[in-house]
């Protein structure tokens, strides 16, 4: 059931230490992307494997008469198979970014390219739904907006029933969307959003991840909280419309659970949850239950597989539970929590310990969650002593100066609960380890560590 | 104040690229990471798997296919949401629907002279309208559609332009027409009894082989 979709990455000639480093350099360009803001990622879907090593780049760029030669074969050749060998062709160029300019400024190009795309030749279609996808891989907003002319067709066509098809125009709305603000302001009147709560209906797996992913790209605008998400914004509201309850569903453990589905779907719930437009109404959806059930599979799932894909999933998982339970309502729905406290705080600490083991840095994550159950509630702060929590806590401190300092927002919310709980604080390696953490040169590390002693003999003087 | 520091400090995580916080930094990168990787495969297998060529079942319909994908697509594209009074396929049966209603039901024209029946095409929009002229205008203005939209055209009475020759010079001159979409949209389906003509202005028309149904006979249901 967990088993994840292996990226088709083919290591090709490249030893393991070269994906390693290409690996690191990935990370670090991402992180600097993240720092300026600037983080876009999009999906490209290639039915050709990169034949040599190094660039990958099978075609050669095409010139401006090669391009016209391509396109009048397509759309008048006699053959059927030469037509479709034209657009491949042309397809393969567009892998360029240089052809991609070439095609853009050539006039009446797109023209035949919609024209293809809607004539009743459907594996021409097909082929020239692949040349916009090229298309609309490029990073350059010009090039997205020159794809304008198709979007009413690649929306027409999420309502048909060839599963390969519309996947394959998901993914390509997917990265118009994030790439140019022009191409929301399009396609959100042109009905995307009843579009897709129709499409995702849909029984294909495929389309359904394709579908999440191009539904988290649209979230992810920056006017999403304004026009996208609210109710009141009408037939473009995602809120108002049937996929906030699909989404849900897809997030529901069982044996229907599609792992790659749910990652693009928690995503997706994290967006809407971030902008803070309506978190009662998801709440008033059972998100909660949803996704602490979800908390409770993942956990379980942890413990049964090596399997390293987990933790795409648990991120916006903790995420959305996280930033829910701040919000007021959940007081008046805490009866609807439906979970004991215990399983949820030991389902977080199993996937603490998995983050420790695999991915440190994501311990954040995870610790805030606890942060947000234990700030409030001194039910789960019961649940964390009673369940010998807090050695397995204690020994996060090393990890880093800001998981240290969680651990210690964490123990301050235990201890401000009252004399009971800090009397239960107090035994095992607690001191010694405080002691240690005064001693850091971090000042928030120390600042945390002076405030969680004071708390301890605010409550236990005579210690 | 009081108490400890950070209690119920929800740190909440803007949208989007802008995130702020360090804390969350590893969590986004990863999702990231994960979207840049995944190069995926068009089809599912690895290579499409090849059979034996085969024809469509179809009556009229002359394509032959070694792969299923392709087939698949095929029969979805042309045969899945077909007019079984004029043939025309649709990409969806929302549109088929729509076609049907305005194009073959007598009673929707002596209804629409009473009230407003040409409903809004696009999913989601319940608005309807007079004519389809004036469901055009809405589209294109409240909607964004392009004003030639496939799916969309008007039926009028003009007999087509040309006899064509079925087969592949329809689709040809289908590409032809499209270097002249700045003309009004004309399009209409030869009347019942008429000799098959096809103008090549109307793209969703099947083009068939020789063995094509004639007249306005729908002899054949709509096969799934």
């Amino acid at each position: 059931m967990w088993s994840r979709r292996q990226g088709r990455l083919r290591p090709t000639v490249c030893g393991v230490e070269e994906l390693r480093r290409r690996r690191r350099e990935q990370e670090a360009a991402l992180r600097k992307a993240r720092r300026e803001q600037q983080l876009v990622s999009k999906r490209l879907l290639r039915e050709d494997a990169p034949e040599e090593a190094g660039e990958g780049c099978v075609a050669a760029i095409l010139g401006e008469a090669e391009m016209q030669q391509f396109l009048r074969q397509a759309q008048r050749g006699t053959e059927e198979k030469e037509r479709e060998g034209a657009l491949l062709s042309l397809r393969r160029g567009l892998q360029h970014p240089e052809t991609q300019q070439t095609f853009i400024q050539l006039e009446g190009s797109m023209r035949t390219l919609v024209g293809l795309l809607t004539s009743n030749q459907a594996l021409l279609q097909l082929e020239a739904a692949r040349c916009l996808h090229e298309l609309s891989h490029s990073e350059q907003s010009t090039i997205a907006e020159a794809c304008l002319p198709a979007t009413s067709y690649l929306l027409t066509y999420l309502s048909g029933h060839s599963s390969d098809f519309i996947e394959l125009c998901l993914y390509t709305l997917g990265n118009l969307i994030v790439e140019s603000e022009a191409v929301r302001r399009q396609l959100l009147p042109q009905g995307i959003v009843p579009a897709l709560a129709a499409c995702i209906q849909s029984p294909h797996v495929a389309v359904l991840e394709a579908l999440g992913y191009a539904l988290s790209q649209l979230l992810q605008a920056k006017e999403a909280p304004e026009k996208i998400i609210p109710p009141a914004s009408a037939s473009s509201s995602i809120l108002a419309s049937t996929l906030p309850q699909h989404m849900l569903q897809m997030l529901q453990p069982g044996p229907k659970l599609n792992p790659g589905v749910a990652v693009e779907f928690a995503w997706c719930l994290h967006y809407i949850i971030c902008s803070q437009v309506s978190n009662p109404l998801l709440i008033g959806h059972g998100a909660l239950s949803t996704l602490g059930l979800l908390l409770l599979d993942l956990a379980g799932a942890v413990q049964r597989t090596e399997d390293a894909g987990l933790e795409l999933l648990a991120c916006p998982v903790l995420r959305c539970l996280s930033n829910l339970l701040t919000e007021a309502a959940v007081e008046t729905v805490g009866g609807q929590m439906q979970l004991r406290d215990e399983r949820v705080v030991a389902a977080l600490f199993i996937l603490l310990q998995f983050f420790f083991q695999k991915q440190p840095s994501l311990l954040p994550e995870g610790l805030w969650l606890l942060n947000n159950l234990t700030a409030n509630s001194p039910s789960f702060c019961t649940s964390l002593l009673s369940l010998d929590l807090i050695e397995p806590l204690l020994q996060l401190l090393p990890v880093s100066n800001v998981v240290s300092v969680m651990v210690l927002t964490v123990l301050c919310n235990v201890a401000e609960k009252g004399p009971a709980y800090c009397q239960r604080l107090w035994p095992g390696s607690l001191l010694p380890a405080l002691l240690h953490t005064l001693a850091f040169s971090d000042t928030e590390v120390v600042g945390q560590s002076l405030e969680l002693l004071h708390l301890l003999f605010l409550y236990q003087p005579e210690v | 104040m009081g108490g400890a520091t950070g209690v119920g400090e929800a740190c909440r995580e803007a949208p989007g690229p802008t995130n702020g916080t360090l804390l969350l930094q590893d969590g986004d990168v990863q999702r990231h990471l994960y979207l840049q990787e995944v190069l995926m495969q068009v089809a599912d297998a690895p290579e499409k798997p090849r059979v034996p060529a085969f024809a469509c079942q179809v009556a009229g319909c002359c394509q032959v296919f070694d792969a299923l994908d392709d087939y698949e697509h095929h029969y979805h594209t042309l045969h899945g949401n077909v007019c079984s009074f004029c043939k025309r396929a649709f990409p969806s049966g929302h549109l088929l629907d729509a076609h049907i209603l305005e194009w073959h039901d007598s009673l929707f024209q002596i209804l629409s002279e009473r009230q407003d029946m040409y409903q809004c095409l696009v999913e989601g929009c319940t608005e309807k309208f007079k004519t389809s002229r004036d469901r055009k205008e809405h589209m294109v203005r409240m909607h964004l559609y392009p004003a030639d939209f496939r799916f969309d055209k008007p039926k009028k009475s003009r007999s087509p332009a040309s006899t064509e020759v079925p087969g592949d010079s329809g689709e040809r001159s289908e590409g032809e027409a499209m270097e002249i979409c700045s003309e009004p949209v004309v399009a209409s389906p030869a009347p019942a009894g008429e000799r098959r003509t096809y103008s090549h202005r109307i793209p969703s028309t099947i083009c068939f082989g020789q063995g094509a149904a004639r007249g306005f006979k729908s002899n054949k249901k709509k096969t799934k």
